[in-house]
């Protein structure tokens, strides 16, 4: 029953792909969309059900759908484990996807290709549940790769958009990157254990030599980088946000950008035999947490704070990994997906209230003329900068204490200033949006207007779970969450942290917390001018901050630019060598042909005319012997009668 | 007891008039009598050797070329009427198409 269920997951949004994908044309929106999530919604019914019996046995399942390769010592199934990590992934992704098609019914209401961006969204759901549910890397890459192409058509969404084109090929290529990477992970994995699959590699993963381990983990880590978003490959999510807002929320916060983080949580196995590997993890995700939310601090962009602060937090996530804290990454992932959602989705509802505005110097006083995304704005906010009792507080605090217990000073002091920076852009995001006067011209001002049930029910639930979703993981480090995870990452070495070493944490992480609020509240309700103030002080760390640290135009020189010019020299050279002597050997097959047919007609052709002319001369004399009279016929007839008679008779003698 | 010789000159010299018959005669009519004269000179051999040999063969192959030669007549006459009724002649000297 349970392994039915398993299977049927991934099916129902595959079912709505090919429908609404060949078929959406012959009807109306309204069953497209139904279409759309309800088939998220019946995936989502049979997580639950596949969840509630793992719970209550607590035993994986591995189910072969389909066997796709095999012969040899080779053999590649389309099959899916499903044990308590999966689970939780499953039900972030279903749970939160469907709440997220449910909105972009309202969201994309009337807008062109409404069908075939549920399509993609379907199709992306379908990748997504691949490459969670995957019992091997090849399913995993799969769905690695579906999910990279979703992201892609569903930036390019508004293809005739310029910046939206380049974005989508922007993340596309940045992908290719980590890819690259996870496709060695994957060639080493499978000559060192002659298997592609998780349960047989991790049975047998403590033969590896430590060089091998350092190897494979730090190749996965390349594609964990270049999905998750990470230093030196973060700069396509930016872009990213040039998609459509629940897009944005869906793929490029919640679900999608976690994958690097379930990936190497799901091979924490090969991670833990590499010391090595887990430092440059661990230091990648600090400085991605710090770098990013230091760039989110001016941004200007609704969408792009929150695109810099999933930067962020996925760094956070990371940072975990990389300190062996797995279960507090996966929380952090959990509730990051619900209270990035709920902000994505709260700032879509904020776009779409006035009527396309992106920008936050246009925007404020909106908190009294749109209530309700007001308040489940701020729920996300207060989630996100970690202020109890709300989801993020639990998360975030967990891998905070987590390096601090475990000496990993350095990266928890990059984490904490982190916290504090996260805290105080949300807030600045707040008060410049939602408190003030209004900034927006008239014409804006006058359409403002609360988004319809349909966008607005989807973020209650998501701020429901923004502010009871911590509460899985309490008590920290014993939580229920760490006891269904415990058989997948490990409960973790004991440490002698006593209760009151973690409660100092706790409070110190929350004073964090509060002081970026505080400052927020001082630059941007108290004292207006001081910000405009400060960055005049400090002009060229702001210009710096402003131009996200140049990083994008540093890549275009080092790399975009040669690329392309290599480009053009390879193009060159294709052009006139290659394509010249392509010519050239036409020309000469041109020539041969020539010679060819001046050959046939003149000599070939001369000797089967004569030929031809001796026989019309020869049969112009033998037909004179048809004469047309019988008796002549008769006569030919008897003489040769007579012939045959005497030829026999002379035999006969012989 | 009539030797085998004898039937086979008296078949002979028919076969010879026959085709003497065909080879001279201008006439299709009497061109289409002296294959029937030939057929017959065929069958009297035929019936002949079937006597001397004590076997039946013989004397049945004569009664299929009887009633092949029926058949041939018919159809030689039925060819000279549609050819006299083009050309007004039994002369098959005038019927010289099938040539190049």
């Amino acid at each position: 029953m349970t392994d039915l269920l398993i299977k049927l997951i991934p099916l129902f949004p595959l079912l709505a792909v090919i429908l609404n994908g060949f078929a959406g044309k012959r009807y109306s929106h309204d069953v497209a969309h139904r279409l759309a999530w309800g088939s998220v919604g019946l995936s989502f019914l049979c997580t639950i059900g596949v969840f509630a019996d793992i719970l209550q046995t607590g035993t994986p399942h591995e189910v072969i759908a389909y066997q796709w390769i095999f012969g040899g010592d080779l053999t590649i199934n389309l099959a899916y484990l499903v044990d308590p990590l999966t689970c939780i992934m499953l039900l972030v992704v279903t749970g939160v996807g469907l709440l997220i098609h449910i909105y972009s019914v309202g969201y994309m209401h009337g807008e062109d290709g409404f069908t075939r961006f549920f399509t993609y969204m379907n199709l992306f759901m379908v990748s997504m549940l691949l490459l969670v549910m995957g019992n091997n890397y090849v399913v995993l890459f799969i769905g690695w790769e579906g999910v990279g192409l979703c992201s892609y058509l569903l930036i390019g969404y508004y293809y005739d958009k310029v910046s939206a084109a380049k974005a989508a090929s922007k993340a596309f290529v940045v992908n290719r990157i980590g890819d690259a990477g996870f496709l060695v992970a994957i060639f080493l994995i499978f000559i060192n254990f002659k298997t592609l699959d998780y349960t047989k590699v991790f049975a047998q993963v403590s033969q590896l030599s430590p060089e091998m381990a350092t190897a494979i983990a730090l190749c996965l880590l390349v594609g964990a980088v270049g999905k998750s978003a990470q230093l030196p490959l973060y700069t396509w999510l930016p872009d990213a946000m040039e998609g459509p807002t629940p897009v944005s929320a869906l793929i490029h916060a919640a679900t999608m950008v976690t994958a690097g983080v379930y990936m190497i949580v799901r091979n924490h196995a090969i991670f833990d035999l590499s010391p090595t590997a887990m430092t440059i993890v661990g230091v990648i995700g600090g400085l991605t947490a710090l770098f990013a939310a230091t760039i989110g601090l001016v941004q200007t962009d609704i969408k792009r704070v929150l695109a810099y602060s999933t930067v962020s937090q996925l760094g956070y996530m990371i940072l975990g990994c990389g300190i062996g804290a797995y279960t507090a990454a996966i929380f952090h992932l959990m509730t990051h997906a619900f209270f990035k959602a709920l902000l994505f989705l709260s700032a879509g509802s904020v776009i779409h209230a006035l009527s396309g505005e992106q920008d936050i110097r246009k925007m404020g006083g909106l908190s009294s003329k749109i209530p309700w995304t007001y308040r489940l704005f701020l729920i996300g906010t207060i989630a996100i900068a970690g202020i109890p009792p709300l989801a993020g507080f639990w998360s975030k605090d967990e891998i905070l204490a987590h390096a601090f217990t475990h000496h990993h000073y350095l990266l928890y002091g990059m984490a904490a200033i982190g916290a504090l920076l996260t805290s105080f852009y949300m807030f600045r995001l707040i008060y410049l949006t939602f408190y003030g006067r209004s900034r927006m011209d008239h014409h804006t001002e006058e359409h403002v207007h609360e988004s319809p049930m349909v966008m607005v029910v989807p973020l209650m639930a998501l701020g429901v779970l923004s502010i009871v979703g911590g509460f899985l993981g309490f008590p920290p480090e014993h939580g229920w969450l760490h006891q269904f995870l415990a058989p997948v990452a490990g409960t973790g070495e004991e440490h002698a942290a006593g209760t009151g070493l973690v409660l100092m944490l706790m409070m110190f992480a929350t004073g964090i917390a509060l002081l970026g609020w505080g400052l927020a509240h001082y630059f941007y309700s108290v004292n207006l001018s001081a910000p405009d103030h400060l960055a005049a002080k400090f002009q060229a760390a702001y210009r710096i901050l402003l131009n996200k640290y140049y990083v994008d135009e540093l890549y275009d020189l080092l790399w975009v630019e040669p690329t392309k010019k290599l480009g053009l020299l390879l193009d060159w050279f294709d052009r006139n060598v290659i394509d010249g002597l392509v010519r050239a050997v036409a020309q000469l097959a041109d020539l041969g042909a020539a010679g060819a047919t001046w050959m046939e007609k003149y000599v070939i052709y001369s000797g089967i005319n004569v030929v031809g002319y001796g026989n019309h001369l020869a049969a112009r004399q033998w037909r004179q012997l048809q004469s047309g009279m019988v008796h002549h016929y008769a006569a030919i007839i008897v003489a040769g009668l007579f012939l045959l008679a005497v030829i026999i008779q002379l035999i006969m003698q012989l | 007891m009539v030797p085998l010789s004898a039937y086979v000159a008296v078949s002979a010299v028919l076969f010879i008039i026959g085709l003497l018959g065909v080879v001279i005669r201008r006439n299709f009519i009497i061109v289409l009598m002296s294959v029937e004269i030939m057929l017959n000179a065929a069958t009297i051999n035929l019936v002949a050797f079937s006597h001397y040999l004590e076997s039946m063969a013989g004397q049945l192959v004569a009664l299929f070329i009887i009633a092949i030669a029926a058949g041939e007549a018919a159809i030689g006459l039925a060819i000279i009427i549609v050819v006299f009724r083009g050309k007004i002649s039994t002369n098959v000297d005038e019927m010289n198409l099938l040539k190049w």
